[in-house]
């Protein structure tokens, strides 16, 4: 496929807004049975909340440049019933809705206890409210993960690998903003973050190395014998119909070799993956520069992630391509 | 229930092009145009099309067989580009199994695009719509038109009619017979999408002449092998011999 | 408010093919262009061109004013200003008067593509210069000239393959030919009726696409191939006997003594003379029978066709058919094989099939009908083998030989004008020769009169050459002398070469229309260029001046000093004449017109309005009245009143004649004839009674029908020449022999070898002339379906299908060479080398290269971007081919040596990968033209909607 850049923001972007606000709410849940100190409603959660807003509304507008007629964006939300893209239109502003609340229930400490637990653990608004944005953040990555799943052609989508590596790689570099974040909001949360964000990431590394392995011993299930109904070992295509190329010839194809294509993938391995723990590891020991590592830690993974995404649609061999292959 | 079709034979198939340019000089001005041409005068002329035609080589000199393939939207009976659409744009209709796009509402996701395995869908880049053939809906029930009119550009254009247009769920329709007969097959069966549109394959005459037919009784060399007989006068044996 | 639609018919130019078109307007802007039903020839298909014809009406690269190089620029800069008709009308009277009054010949007159050379040649005519000729010559003169002096018709316009009713179809070098749309819904009908389909061609493409059989041949050795059908189809005695004895000279008597003057020729014997006899029936046959010489025809007398006989007086006499088969001998199929690269067996199979098929799968219609000797036959019978070829054949210098085995072949299986084989259109069959005539003696040509003969003809022998008392041309392409005696169709390939070096000499004015002289229709096109520029010491350009009516910005037109910008096809009148090439079928007679759909696009003017006024203006006799004034009021008024002589009857159009429309074919001018046309799908069909549709060469009822409607002069038989007398005439005066002109001295040797009465092969004059290590590789090109020549790059919907072209290779010999697929290369001949991709392929014969027909464009051409695929990534093969060959210490054109054919397929070249570094840009790159006044913008991104177009 062709990467478009408006997707891989959107999916990056929107992927570190839910990593962060179910990095934010973990806390409060740790928190909540003590076993993490709580920490400022507005310098952290209002705060935490909004920078998570801002990725969220960063992809929102990234989708945007998606749209051949975004004015339109709003019919996109009726086909929940069957389109896991309009599903994902209907979550992603429910999630970003309810980190809103979430955020402006914290910045103006409107806690109304709703419930208790046994234990008189109580049980606020903003606990409702996170609870209910984590399980949106999940059904958002469900819905992000299956748009490219749900496509059976796309044999290196259509996979649960997919959805998983959508829900970790967001997880991952979620965690590691909140890491950063906390080394100035809240540093004695950077080991718990950092922690949990090198966890994460080395799932993340597990999960996309499965794909990357699965991938590659993918066998096509169409090939040009059955694109064209003709059983012949040796069919090759001399002319594909457009000289001047046409939407399938741009669409679907990235337009780069596949050395090019390989050696991302060292790359974005090292990117997302590799550096993002060393510097996780060593923001954890050397809490002092924790800061600056955590940003380094962060931006590398993010641009990491780029990467990863633009290599997960080039990866992508549509069955189209199969009908284009050939200018003459 | 009706399912509209076009059934392309490939054992007629020359290639020409004339589907593809009348689909476009029909619809560009009609209901689904019009259809955008980019840099029309300069470097890589690109436009949107509803029907391209291929060409493919099949085995090895002199074995080889060259392919001519036109593809436009198949009309899948289970249509993936469907139920992916998030407005609804897309959609598959009940009276006749044609699959179109209502540009109205389409927002240009390409997502329909993506879950089309045969690569029949084209983004309209100046309209931003998604745009594919339409089996000539505005042609086929326009009653102003003549019986003989009332089929799609592409069929009535195409010289060797290789395109033949009608009901596949009719088993007495011209479209059946040819797919019974000549085995006509779907592309890309191992998707499960039932393309409404067939295709036939080649078809191979031969002639087996057995080495005793080559001369048969009334051979003209019978007449004309033999020579001319000598003159009368030209001198032989009878001359010199009397045994 | 709602649009205005409506629905207008007239006749398609996006080819030569002619179908009948329905225009649908909407507010007077084209909406859409489908093929018209009723109409006789294409009966409502149409092609990817046709289809295409609202973007040829709205390019931006057409002309629309009349335009004249800017005095300061240089020809060929394309630098120029409008003005106005009247200037350029003025213009032109002003100097082609003064040409006619001095010496006419300094006009030449060249058409190419058109349609209308009934008018251009009437006109050149009238204007008194013998420099007139359209494209055929470069085109396919072989096909017409090989076929017509073989069986008295030719394919395309003239005849073709009936695929209705044949069994087995065989088709020889065709990538598309002129009958685009009818051939392909015959073959189509034809193979889902269970026909067998073989293809011969290095290529499989197109046509050869969907063929049963593949038959992948080295280029110009069809000749080889057919000789050795000829040899098998004799060896094994499948020929149709009783067809060749009765109507074809296969049993005539050829004088065998090579000591006499007549050697070679057939014997006659007197018999009364008749009233305006062409071909008395004067030879002889040897009576099986009786075992005497009789006349041919004599009832109940058959003849021998094989066997060597003398006459009382002694001379040594042979039936045709022993000549031929005594040279089809030694043409085994083992030996076909080692020159053509098709396996004996092939060769064997296809012979064996084609006799087989022909014998025993025999056709019988009831139609009775009578042939030229007073027989009644109750029934047409037929054998059911067709054959179509076309310019894989024809464009070859060996073309003419292997043209006429093909008539040969065709007619050994009996299948000429039968049911299920090869069936004529009307106005063929023709004599053989036909009889038109040019004049044969430079007086010809005089001063304020026109020309006293035809500018082309058909020369029967040698005193019918066009030359001069020392046997040297009269015509600037050297047409109808002894280099190319037959070149019936005139060899406009050497025109500006010729013009340029002033051999024969120096002309005044060129007027081009609808060619492209300085790109596709031109061999060795960079050296042409120049020599359109080239000045002489006193720098004056060595071609004067020259005129270009085009309707698009050519490459050509670059080089006028004069443009005349033409309508398009939807704006003017036009007619598909019988004085020309109708569109006829099998069953009769058909002529068609164009009747415009629009008005003119700024002042174009259509050039059948240009040549009259201008006629009128010089005073051209058939075009003014006794006392000098206009006789015609416009193109349409002349159609409609010309008659070829006062009183005849015969006109432009056939239909609809006599004062109320009530005659056909012959009658008074109607004044109401177009609207007649305009009633009737602007054609013109005249079924034939079912017994005149058949065995048309000797049907009494359908020559004589010919007679009286003045299709033909003469209606005595036609029989199929086996053996070529016109050929051996020539042979016989380049040896020395008889009463005839001779050839000049250094032309003797060529004349005697290659006018061989019967079909020989021979390697390409080119070939011969190569070596072929160095250039091992055949390149040729074919047409693709999608493109007319050069003019539709313009076309935004099919540039987008072809906007450049490869080079296709064998994949086996790319690999070799170590090319690999897109790679860029060189491609070397000894006359040139271009720079382009290469393409893979496995469906051409590994000793050819090919590419699309003139898809490659000049930079700025056509009004594309300079950046254009066309000219960046396309090229034009045509620089590899030189016009000329080296001839003894002279030059000839590179040309079939008996018909002046253009030998477009024979180059050999080599290839090599292109090393590193170079620009991915093809080679050789020209300046880049600049858009001309009058030229639309062109748009960089454009959605047409009929009616929103001028909103
Ligand atoms: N290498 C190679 N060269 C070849 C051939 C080949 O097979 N190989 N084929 C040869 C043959 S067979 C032919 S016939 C020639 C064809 O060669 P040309 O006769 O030169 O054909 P075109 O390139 O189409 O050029 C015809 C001109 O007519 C103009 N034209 C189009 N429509 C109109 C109109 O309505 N009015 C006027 N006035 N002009 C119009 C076009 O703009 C164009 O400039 O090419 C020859 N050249
Ligand atoms: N679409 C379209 N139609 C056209 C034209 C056009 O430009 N475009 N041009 C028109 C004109 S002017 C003409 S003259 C006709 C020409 O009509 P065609 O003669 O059908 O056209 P060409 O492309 O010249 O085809 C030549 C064919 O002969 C093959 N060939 C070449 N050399 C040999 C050989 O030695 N032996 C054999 N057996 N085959 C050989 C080539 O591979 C090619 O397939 O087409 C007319 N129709
Ligand atoms: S061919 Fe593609 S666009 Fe057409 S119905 Fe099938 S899936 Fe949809
Ligand atoms: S591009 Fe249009 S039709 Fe396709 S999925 Fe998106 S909204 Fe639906
Ligand atoms: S059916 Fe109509 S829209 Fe579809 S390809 Fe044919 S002409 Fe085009
Ligand atoms: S019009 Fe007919 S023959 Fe021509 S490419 Fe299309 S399907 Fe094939
Ligand atoms: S074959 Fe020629 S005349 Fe017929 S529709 Fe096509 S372009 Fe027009
Ligand atoms: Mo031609």
């Amino acid at each position: 496929m062709h990467p478009a850049f408006s997707v891989i923001f959107l999916t990056t972007l929107i992927g570190v807004g839910q990593g962060l606000f179910l990095a934010l709410f973990t806390a409060q849940s740790y928190a909540l049975f003590d076993l993490l100190p709580r920490q400022d409603s507005v310098g952290f959660y209002a705060c935490g909340s909004a920078l998570a807003l801002v990725f969220l509304v960063g992809g929102l507008i990234a989708s945007f440049f998606h749209l051949g007629r975004p004015e339109r964006a709003w019919r996109s939300a009726t086909q929940w019933r069957t389109s896991w893209l309009s599903r994902e239109v209907i979550v992603l502003p429910a999630f970003m809705g309810t980190v809103f609340l979430y955020g402006i229930a914290h910045l103006l400490e409107w806690k109304p206890v709703l419930a208790t637990l046994p234990g008189g653990i109580a049980i606020d608004l903003t606990v409702m409210l996170g609870i209910l944005g984590t399980g949106l953040a999940f059904a958002l990555f469900v819905c992000t993960g299956m748009i490219y799943a749900c496509l059976r052609f796309l044999r290196e989508w259509h996979t649960p690998l997919t959805v998983i590596n959508y829900v970790l790689l967001g997880g991952a570099s979620g965690f590691t903003l909140a890491a950063g974040f906390s080394a100035l909001a809240a540093p004695e949360l950077v080991r718990f973050f950092a922690g949990w964000a090198a966890v994460i990431t080395v799932l993340g590394l597990i999960g996309r190395v499965a794909s990357l392995f699965r991938n590659a011993r993918l066998k096509p299930k169409s090939t040009l014998q059955s694109a064209i109904g003709i059983k012949h070992p040796h069919i090759v295509q001399t002319t594909q119909g457009a000289m001047g190329g046409s939407f399938n010839t741009r669409e679907f194809f990235h337009g780069r070799s596949a050395t090019f294509l390989r050696s991302l993938r060292w790359w974005f391995l090292l990117a997302v993956f590799l550096v993002p723990t060393l510097l996780l590891g060593m923001a954890m020991t050397e809490t002092e520069a924790a800061l600056s590592f955590l940003s380094i830690a962060f931006a590398v993974q993010y641009v990491g992630l780029l990467v990863e995404r633009w290599f997960f649609f080039a990866q992508a061999n549509h069955p189209q391509n199969l009908y284009y292959q050939s200018v003459a | 229930m009706t399912q509209l079709a076009l059934v392309i034979d490939l054992n007629v198939c020359v290639g020409c092009h004339a589907c593809v340019t009348n689909c476009k000089e029909w619809n560009t001005s009609g209901e689904a145009g019009p259809m955008v041409d980019q840099n029309p005068y300069g470097k890589d002329p690109t436009g949107t099309f509803f029907n391209r035609v291929q060409t493919f080589e099949v085995g090895e000199f002199p074995n080889t067989e060259t392919v001519h393939f036109p593809k436009s939207c198949l009309h899948c009976e289970d249509p993936p580009c469907v139920p992916v659409c998030p407005t609804g744009a897309s959609y598959k209709r009940k009276e006749d199994g044609i699959v179109l796009v209502n540009y109205d509402k389409c927002i240009g996701c390409k997502y329909c695009s993506w879950a089309c395995p045969y690569g029949a869908r084209e983004v309209d880049e100046q309209q931003k719509v998604m745009k594919k053939c339409t089996l000539c809906v505005d042609r086929i029930y326009d009653t102003k038109m003549t019986e003989e009119e009332r089929r799609p550009a592409c069929v009535r254009a195409c010289p060797t009619s290789a395109r033949l247009f009608g009901d596949i769920h009719d088993p007495e329709s011209e479209v059946s017979h040819a797919i019974r007969e000549a085995g006509g097959y779907q592309l890309m069966p191992e998707w499960g999408t039932s393309p409404a549109n067939h295709y036939l394959p080649r078809r191979k005459i031969k002639l087996r002449i057995r080495v005793d037919e080559i001369e048969r009784a009334d051979n003209p060399l019978k007449i004309d092998g033999l020579l001319p007989k000598p003159d009368k006068a030209e001198p032989s044996l009878d001359d010199v011999t009397s045994w | 408010m709602s649009a205005v639609e409506e629905i207008k018919k007239t006749t398609c130019y996006m080819c030569a093919c002619r179908c009948g078109i329905r225009v649908h307007l909407r507010d007077g802007e084209v909406r859409y262009i489908d093929g018209n039903p009723d109409h006789p020839l294409n009966k409502g298909v149409i092609c990817a061109k046709g289809s295409s014809g609202i973007m040829k009406q709205y390019s931006p690269a057409r002309l629309t004013k009349p335009l004249r190089r800017k005095v300061s620029a240089e020809r060929g800069a394309g630098e120029f200003e409008p003005i106005s008709w009247e200037e350029a009308f003025s213009t032109l009277a002003e100097r082609l008067g003064s040409i006619r009054s001095t010496d006419p010949k300094k006009f030449a007159l060249f058409t190419g593509r058109d349609q209308m050379q009934a008018l251009t040649g009437l006109f050149a005519r009238q204007f008194g210069t013998p420099n007139y000729a359209a494209h055929g010559g470069f085109c396919s003169v072989n096909m017409a000239a090989g076929m017509i002096y073989t069986i008295g018709g030719s394919f395309w316009e003239f005849g073709g393959p009936d695929l209705d009713r044949a069994k087995l179809f065989v088709m020889i070098g065709t990538a598309e030919d002129h009958h685009s749309n009818p051939l392909k819904m015959a073959i189509a009908k034809f193979k889902r009726d269970g026909g067998r389909f073989v293809s011969i061609n290095p290529i499989r493409t197109g046509y050869s696409a969907i063929a049963d059989e593949w038959v992948p041949i080295r280029p110009g050795t069809d000749g080889a191939l057919l000789l050795a059908f000829l040899h098998e189809i004799v060896a094994k005695g499948l020929y149709d006997r009783e067809f060749l004895v009765r109507y074809t000279n296969a049993g005539q008597l050829v004088n065998a003594d090579a000591k006499s003057d007549e050697f070679g020729m057939f014997l006659r014997t007197e018999v009364p003379e008749e009233e305006a006899c062409y071909d008395p029936q004067d030879k002889l046959w040897w009576d099986r029978n009786t075992n005497k010489p009789v006349v041919t025809h004599t009832p109940g007398a058959d003849p021998f066709l094989r066997g060597e006989f003398k006459l009382a007086d002694g001379t040594p006499v042979k039936p045709s058919f022993q000549l031929l088969q005594e040279r089809v001998k030694d043409y085994t199929p083992e030996w076909a094989e080692g020159v053509t690269g098709v396996p004996a067996d092939t060769i064997r199979r296809l012979a064996y099939e084609m006799g087989v098929t022909a014998r025993d799968q025999r056709i019988e219609l009831p139609i009775a009908w009578t042939d030229s000797w007073g027989v009644e036959h109750d029934t047409v019978t037929g054998n059911p083998v067709a054959f179509h070829a076309m310019r894989g054949l024809a464009a070859h210098s060996n073309g003419f030989q292997s043209i006429r085995a093909l008539g040969i072949l065709m007619s050994l299986l009996g299948t000429i004008d039968r049911p299920g084989g090869f069936r004529h259109k009307v106005p063929f069959p023709r004599p053989i020769p036909p009889c038109a005539r040019t004049p044969n003696h430079p007086k010809a040509v005089q001063p304020n009169r026109p020309l006293d003969g035809m500018a082309l003809g058909w020369p029967a022998d040698p005193d019918d050459l066009f030359v001069d008392e020392n046997g040297g041309p009269v015509r600037l392409d050297k047409g109808f002398s002894w280099e190319y005696p037959l070149s019936v169709h005139g060899l406009m390939h050497n025109a500006i070469t010729n013009a340029w070096r002033g051999d024969p000499y120096r002309i005044d004015t060129l007027m081009i229309f609808m060619a492209n002289m300085a790109w596709n229709s031109t061999m060795n096109t960079v050296e042409v260029r120049k020599m359109l520029n080239d000045k002489d010491e006193q720098g004056e350009y060595k071609i004067p001046f020259i005129v270009v009516c085009d309707a698009f910005q050519s490459e050509m037109t670059a080089f006028a000093d004069l443009i005349l910008p033409d309508t398009t096809y939807l704006e003017r009148h036009d007619v598909m004449s019988i004085l020309d090439r109708p569109i006829s079928e099998f069953d009769g007679p058909v002529d068609s017109v164009r009747i415009p759909v629009l008005p003119p696009t700024g002042e174009c003017k259509p050039f059948q309005e240009v040549l009259i006024e201008l006629a009128t203006r010089l005073k051209l006799p058939a075009f003014v009245t006794k006392d000098g004034n206009r006789k015609y009021r416009d193109y349409p008024d002349f159609i409609v009143n010309y008659e070829t002589e006062p009183g005849s009857g015969i006109g432009f159009l056939a239909g609809w004649r006599g004062k109320g429309g009530e005659k056909s074919l012959r009658g008074e001018p109607n004044p109401n004839q177009w609207e007649m046309y305009a009633k009737n799908d602007c054609v013109f069909h005249y079924e034939l009674p079912k017994s005149y549709q058949y065995m048309r060469n000797w049907n009494k009822g359908y020559l004589e029908w010919s007679q009286r409607n003045r299709i033909t002069r003469y209606a005595e038989p036609i029989l199929i020449n086996i053996y070529s007398e016109v050929l051996q005439k020539f042979r016989a005066a380049a040896q020395g022999k008889g009463l005839t002109r001779k050839p000049p001295v250094h032309l003797a040797k060529r004349v005697e070898t290659y006018f061989d009465p019967l079909p020989f092969y021979y390697d390409t004059l080119e070939g011969q002339a190569t070596d072929k290590h160095k250039f091992p590789l055949a390149a040729i090109t074919q047409r693709p379906m999608a493109m007319y020549h050069s003019w539709d790059s313009q076309n935004a919907w099919l540039r987008q299908i072809h906007a450049h072209n490869l080079l296709y290779v064998n994949t086996h010999t790319a690999r070799v060479a170590g090319i690999a697929d897109n790679d860029w290369i060189w491609v070397e001949s000894q006359w040139g080398k271009v720079k382009c991709m290469a393409k893979h392929s496995e469906a051409v014969e590994p000793g050819t290269v090919w590419t699309w027909n003139a898809i490659g464009k000049a930079a700025g051409a056509w009004n594309l971007t300079p950046d254009a695929n066309e000219s960046q990534k396309g090229f034009l093969l045509n620089h590899l081919i030189s016009e000329e060959l080296p001839c003894g210490a002279g030059r000839v054109s590179n040309s079939d040596p008996i018909t002046g054919q253009a030998a477009w397929f024979d180059v050999r070249v080599r290839i090599s990968k292109v090393s590193d570094g170079g620009t991915p840009i093809t080679e050789p790159q020209f300046e880049p033209l600049k858009p001309y006044p009058g030229q639309a913008e062109r748009k960089s991104v454009w959605n047409y909607f009929a009616g929103k177009v001028t909103k």
